[in-house]
């Protein structure tokens, strides 16, 4: 219990997928403008997050690793199908987010019209295949991808969230012309990613 | 007509070489911001990486382009990212063949590539309605001028963070006889995202028509 309490809290806080990997940062900069639009894409990537990383972790284990196709017959057990893992993770990646969408639809009309317009775009953000990608470096087992799909992907929407607090605020102060906007976006970024640093080092 | 006009003809070389400077991908579109910035903190990597991005960048324009004629409308999303991800997937497969050690160290980005929107947003914003060679040379000079940030980016972090250009020793370092203490917070990650910030405001004041008006 330790060891995933630990992992998740690495996955939010040390291994901010935004503040330390720098992942996602097309739609961390473009949606950060209103906290309303930065809270809708946060919930969707917490959302499709928990469910693409252990969705890319059975297949690895039981489809793309060197011999694991040797359930279905002994002939298959020496095939290694790993180099395909890119095409299976971005196409599963686009499959989960369709059928999340059309779910989403039929059963939480109210959710749909908040995230409605983030949900096809999330399938091209990086911190998707991202996560799904470390996953498969890091050789999670099943349980630890569930908890770091999910941390990760909260640690994505804290981060979002209170980039856009910042960036509402800062409409009243008064920036130089030329790093109004995108330019000063950047700089808030930086000091929020130091004060994530001094997470590092905790152990639970 | 000589041989530049012939396959470089003045519309195909603004379309080469807009992106690298007046157009940047980087500091002007922002896109493809999601994988450059964790890689810059040498300038071997950065080198690697733009390589790897112009040389995908170039061959997604130019398949897309190929067959961007018979490709329905409804699926183009899935049809580009299917020859992203195989032309990603070579580029990987080749880095863990002969460049082994580097690729470790690039993990996971290589892989990213395929989200980056740079590949993505030049396939779908130009290759999807343009020739094959036209599409080329855009492909190859976004790919150009993100390499040209990166680069940019990893030379200021390399020197002023290890004393170091591509590994060879500029400012020996105090902890190896030198003279130069090293900028240990330009080997975090923070520091890519000050010098970025910053050279998109040197790049503004520069050029004022690119500021934002709100």
């Amino acid at each position: 219990m330790e060891h995933y309490a630990n992992l998740l809290v690495r996955s939010i806080f040390l291994e901010n997928m935004a503040l330390v990997y720098f992942l996602g940062m097309c739609s961390y900069l473009a949606c950060s403008k209103k906290v309303e639009t930065a809270l809708g894409l946060g919930i969707a990537v917490v959302f499709v997050q928990t469910l693409t990383v252990p969705l890319n972790n059975l297949l690895l284990r039981y489809l793309l690793s060197d011999g694991a196709l040797g359930w279905l017959s002994p002939a298959l057990a020496g095939v290694n199908l790993n180099f395909l893992a890119f095409i299976v993770f971005i196409a599963t990646i686009a499959a989960a987010v369709q059928v999340v969408e059309m779910m989403v639809d039929r059963f939480a009309p109210g959710l749909y019209s908040t995230l409605g317009v983030f949900l096809p775009l999330i399938a091209v953000n990086c911190v998707i295949l991202g996560g799904s990608l470390f996953m498969q470096e890091r050789d999670y087992t099943f349980t630890e991808s569930v908890v770091f799909g999910f941390g990760s992907g909260l640690g994505f929407a804290i981060a979002l969230v209170a980039l856009a607090a910042i960036r509402e605020r800062m409409t009243y102060s008064n920036v130089p012309g030329g790093l109004r906007g995108l330019g000063i976006t950047f700089i808030a970024t930086g000091l929020m990613s130091l004060a994530f640093m001094m997470f590092s080092g905790i152990q639970i | 007509m000589s041989v530049l006009d012939r396959w470089l003809p003045p519309r195909a070389r603004s379309v080469l070489l807009t992106p690298i400077l007046v157009n940047n991908p980087i500091a002007v579109q922002v896109l493809g911001i999601c994988s450059a910035l964790a890689v810059t903190t040498r300038i071997d990597k950065a080198l690697v990486m733009g390589a790897a991005v112009i040389l995908v960048a170039a061959a997604a324009n130019l398949a897309v382009s190929l067959v961007r004629n018979y490709t329905p409308g409804s699926i183009r999303i899935i049809v580009q990212l299917a020859i992203i991800a195989s032309l990603v997937i070579m580029v990987d497969q080749f880095l863990k063949a002969y460049l082994f050690e580097l690729s470790l160290e690039l993990s996971v980005f290589v892989g990213l590539i395929i989200t980056n929107c740079i590949v993505m947003g030049r396939a779908e914003g130009f290759a999807m309605q343009n020739p094959p060679w036209p599409s080329f040379l855009d492909g190859v000079g976004n790919g150009l001028g993100y390499a040209l940030v990166l680069l940019l980016v990893a030379f200021v972090r390399e020197l002023t963070g290890a004393g170091r250009v591509l590994g060879f020793t500029v400012l020996p370092l105090v902890s190896d006889g030198g003279w130069y203490e090293g900028n240990g917070l330009m080997l975090l990650a923070p520091s890519a995202l000050f010098i970025v910030g910053l050279l998109i405001w040197a790049l503004r004041e520069w050029k004022p028509e690119l500021q934002e008006k709100d």
